[in-house]
């Protein structure tokens, strides 16, 4: 095992990390400021990846795709939250859990309908596509790379969104006392709209970029959605912070016990038995962080609220 | 008292509803089989189990406001458990090192509920140190390792599952017969709704559903709510549990699929679909989903959309599920 694999395995887990914290960031978002339980959040990660591949296969262009990847999502993010999720503040999370799973179906097979069954390939563009030698004799592939740097820019630009500008204001606002800030004049329907369409855009632009390294298919969104709930329960619901530092542990976690825990197992036990085993407790790493984490800490990370 | 009171309950409209829901459950295979068509038997034993998952759920997450997204680990390891025992029966070999396989289901059931009320217990203990999306999200995070536990687990079949050629006897009955197996289903039911509604008549439950409401009430009159919620925890797993058994006895199949978060959306569905904490609740949403399902399936393969609008539309509409919508709304929410 060479220094090279090591910080490529390093390196996919932060890009894993990455496109996480853009699944999660709009998940934690409309959690925090609308309480609202969106298991439909996979759905619009979805779209942006379908929109983007057709779009990029259409014109032969990715960089026409991106943008309509992100604004198909958002514009998805805005009409559900319109026809749907208004309705839906006011009720218990269980109608919220039920209505947007009625939304999954209908997004996935309004998209099978759409787009065919048949899955839909995105190529890297060519101006990504090489490679940045590592150290020793490795090279890491450029557009992972542009991944993480994509997840860094949107990082520093919520943070700078939410604390520094007036929109931001009214979101933490919101995230305190929504009957105080409608008193104050603030328009808070279209104040959650932009808000549902910001956290559909963010989930558009994961599944965008995500689509070019591996196929975009519908069902795509649903194990992400899960990893992304794990990520704003360890962080602290409505917390960016947390989802950031969650979603980089989760990243890491689950790519470095997938790396190496198959081999750390071949010292106490039979090589044979070691892989299946290795798997199996990589697959359930997160879930065990997950839990650890919150019989130690139930409220998360940063817990948003106190 | 106990005998007004339930009697009042059968003149009320949802008393009224339950009776119905039952007795044209109960007709449906006999109707079907008179008219040969066995497929909706089968269907029928579907419906039965599942909406069983359901009345679990249902104790957790109605009368105890426990929001568990995780009882299909509870599904699938009774399931697996069963199935385990029928597998070594026919193979040889033991379970876990340690019991020989058998057929009999009155050996073989009992077990599978004490392993998924121990599990329930362990997973309960952690859990329910959390409250709200958090307990939602950490039921969620132990069904999934319970998932990829079955996935990786060789012996039985892992990500292929396992096939079991024969049902178990009951005693000395044979339940190979699609009929006698609903009617075992239909009996098992029965069973469960009549310790819901008797556990939730009763000073337990009463705790219990003060837990839901105002934990600190309750510990103010001098109870603690932690015990309280845990066995309810409990309870409530091992008759998810025995559904899982009762679906992998008809199927004659084990799969992963059991414990996946789907199935655990799927028994929540059901529970919400009918109306939360109402006792016929989840033998309502249970029947009507298997019927969209199986009826709009019939006409298109666009299904799942229209399925999707149909619930969709329930939830925006009919607020309190089919229970509420046919019974009114409960008294006390």
């Amino acid at each position: 095992m060479s220094a090279a694999f090591l910080l490529e395995q390093l390196l996919n887990g932060v890009q894993f990390g990455v496109m996480l914290f853009l699944m999660s960031a709009g998940l934690t978002l409309v959690f925090g400021v609308m309480g609202l339980i969106n298991l439909a959040h996979g759905s619009l990660y979805m779209v942006g990846a379908f929109v983007c591949a057709w779009v990029s296969g259409a014109t032969g262009s990715f960089w026409l795709g991106l943008p309509a990847g992100l604004a198909a999502a958002a514009a998805a993010g805005a009409a559900v939250e319109i026809l749907v999720m208004r309705r839906l503040y006011d009720r218990d999370h269980l109608d919220q859990v039920l209505a947007t799973f009625s939304l999954i179906l209908i997004f996935s097979e309004g998209t099978r309908w759409i787009f065919g069954n048949q899955p839909l390939y995105l190529n890297i563009p060519p101006l990504l596509s090489g490679v940045i030698p590592l150290p020793g004799d490795g090279g890491y592939p450029l557009y992972r790379v542009a991944i993480i740097a994509v997840g860094i820019v949107v990082a520093i630009g919520l943070y700078l969104l939410i604390s520094r500008t007036r929109l931001g204001m009214q979101i933490r606002a919101g995230e305190a006392d929504r009957e105080m800030i409608g008193a104050l004049g603030v328009d808070i329907k279209t104040l959650y709209t932009v808000v549902f369409a910001l956290g559909a855009m963010l989930a558009g632009a994961a599944g965008a970029l995500v689509g070019a390294l591996q196929s975009v298919q519908v069902g795509m969104g649903e194990s992400v959605l899960i990893l992304a709930f794990v990520v704003i329960v360890i962080g602290g619901i409505g917390s960016i912070k947390g989802a950031l530092v969650a979603a980089l542990l989760v990243g890491l976690v689950d790519t470095l016990g997938r790396a190496f825990l198959p081999r750390l197992l071949t010292l106490v036990m039979p090589a044979s038995d070691a892989g299946t085993t290795g798997s199996a407790l990589a697959s359930m790493a997160i879930y065990l962080v997950m839990a650890a984490i919150l019989a130690w800490r139930p409220k998360g990370l940063f817990p948003a609220h106190g | 008292m106990d005998n007004s009171r339930s009697n009042s309950f059968l003149r009320s409209r949802e008393g009224v509803l339950t009776v119905v829901a039952l007795a044209v459950l109960l007709a449906a295979p006999l109707v079907a089989q008179a008219a040969g068509q066995t497929y909706f038997i089968s269907l029928a034993s579907r419906v039965a189990i599942l909406a069983l998952a359901g009345v679990g759920l249902n104790l957790a997450l109605g009368s105890g406001g426990m929001i568990s997204f995780g009882h299909a680990a509870f599904f699938g390891l009774g399931g697996y458990v069963a199935g385990a025992m029928v597998f070594h029966a026919q193979e040889g070999g033991q379970f876990l090192g340690l019991l020989a396989g058998t057929q009999q289901a009155l050996l073989s059931w009992p077990l599978a509920l004490a392993v998924a009320g121990i599990a329930a217990l362990f997973i309960g203990v952690i859990s329910l140190r959390t409250s709200g999306v958090y307990f939602i999200m950490i039921t969620l995070a132990f069904a999934q390792m319970f998932y990829y536990l079955a996935l990786s687990f060789p012996t039985y079949g892992g990500e292929d599952g396992m096939t079991l050629y024969e049902r178990s006897t009951l005693g000395g009955l044979s339940v190979s017969g699609d009929l006698p197996f609903f009617f075992v289903c239909f009996g098992v039911l029965l069973l469960a709704l009549l310790l819901c509604s008797r556990l939730t008549g009763s000073r337990f439950g009463a705790a219990l559903m003060t837990a839901r409401q105002n934990e600190t009430r309750l510990a103010t009159v001098g109870i603690n709510p932690f015990p309280v919620k845990l066995t309810g925890f409990v309870i409530s797993a091992m008759i998810t549990a025995l559904a899982g058994v009762l679906l992998v006895e008809q199927n004659g199949f084990a799969s992963p699929s059991l414990l996946s978060w789907h199935r655990s959306g799927e028994i929540m569905i059901f529970v919400i679909l009918g109306g939360v904490g109402r006792l016929i609740g989840p033998v309502l949403g249970a029947a009507v989903f298997i019927l969209l399902e199986t009826v709009i399936g019939g006409y298109t393969d666009r299904w799942q959309l229209v399925l999707g609008l149909v619930l969709l539309g329930i939830v925006l509409f009919a607020r309190g599920g089919l229970v509420g919508l046919l019974a009114g709304r409960a008294r006390h929410d």
